[in-house]
């Protein structure tokens, strides 16, 4: 005699419930958290490297970098003058998960953070299962790649919230379209921020610190608030 | 690659329910999992099959039950589906500001098993456990 016997469980469930615990922390201490996604070489450590030399005097920061092996991104950021700085080896882990950023976090000084990045490991696929606690995913591409990878990894651009433009110094030399991309993108996900810039020449990264000095004064103000 | 990850985890959970229940011979583990979780089901299956060898659900089927993208527009909010072109718009007045209703899943829906107690494998002994590390 075969019995059916209902579970009804997500798979990620405990995965959940560690980054709701994170999120929770977060909040109380109005730390703003970014989840930054993108494909191997988009600049993920470029963008940070310069947001640490805009704002590390201005806003209190602290990352978490995962990689699959080396803590080459980490030593990048140091160098970079970030003070804090936890390095995530996965090991081969092709994402992060909430237990490997709970085991980070807890080596961080929370009180001396208002905006935590977290650097998932380069892959637009995987990391999108994971929530990692953050307030929002900002993916990146740029324009080396193919205008046509919203709709490739649609999953990931679903959920994400802000979509940065990287390398746009470059537009003219690579077959991307920008109006494309976008295009693309907005038929994922209607409600993204689109920012363009370039790490390397420096066009439009004000932006980028404007929209972060923004999300951090809200992150304070809902604290002050609740 | 992250199937292999999911398919441990699924394991791990099942194997809880087991022990909690004493369930016998898990049969079927159904699954549902959403379009738009990026889990390929065939790379699910080959990752259980392997993480499943030598343990109680060596004989396990896994089933997946694939649920499509459904979305509510947010000005007409007629619901509908998206289909594999991934268009995330409204079919009635073309906006783009929509909510996921479904296509996010990826759970365990329920376990079939059979508890004929001559085929019965509740939980591994210590033994058992053992050798199969």
């Amino acid at each position: 005699m075969t019995r059916k016997v209902t579970v009804a469980e997500k798979v990620l469930s405990e995965n959940d419930r560690l980054a709701a615990d994170l999120r929770e922390r977060f909040a109380r201490l109005g730390i703003f958290c970014i989840n930054l996604v993108s494909s191997p070489g988009s600049g993920k450590t470029s963008l940070l490297e310069r947001t640490i030399s805009a704002l590390g005097e201005e806003i209190k920061l602290a990352m978490i970098a995962g990689d699959v092996q080396t803590e080459n991104d980490a030593d990048r950021l140091r160098r970079a003058g970030a003070r804090m700085v936890r390095p995530i080896t996965t090991g081969g882990a092709c994402h992060l998960d909430a237990r490997m950023v709970a085991k980070s976090v807890d080596q961080l000084d929370l009180e001396e953070i208002e905006l935590l990045f977290i650097e998932n490991v380069g892959n637009l696929v995987c990391p999108s299962s994971y929530d990692l606690g953050e307030d929002l995913k900002v993916v990146l591409m740029s324009t080396t790649e193919g205008d046509d990878k919203p709709l490739k990894y649609p999953g990931m651009f679903r959920r994400s919230s802000v979509m940065v433009i990287n390398k746009i110094d470059m537009l003219e030399l690579c077959d991307f379209d920008l109006d494309t991309a976008v295009r693309n993108a907005r038929q994922i996900n209607g409600n993204l921020t689109f920012l363009t810039l370039s790490c390397r020449s420096g066009v439009g990264l004000e932006d980028w610190y404007g929209w972060l000095r923004n999300a951090v004064e809200q992150k304070q103000l809902q604290r002050l608030g609740s | 690659m992250h199937e292999l990850a999911i398919a441990q985890t699924i394991m791990e959970h099942v194997l809880r329910q087991i022990e909690e229940h004493a369930y016998g011979q898990v049969q079927t583990v159904v699954l549902r999992i959403g379009e738009l979780t990026d889990v390929v089901p065939e790379a699910l299956q080959f990752g259980f099959e392997v993480s499943a060898r030598e343990t109680p659900l060596e004989e396990t089927t896994l089933r997946i039950e694939s649920i499509p993208i459904k979305c509510r527009c947010d000005s007409c909010a007629i619901e509908f589906i998206v289909s594999e072109r991934f268009l995330f718009q409204c079919p009635e007045c073309n906006c783009y500001s929509v909510t996921l209703l479904a296509g996010n899943e990826l759970e365990i829906a329920y376990l079939e098993i059979d508890d004929d107690p001559t085929r019965t494998t509740t939980c591994n002994p210590p033994e058992q456990k053992a050798r199969a590390k």
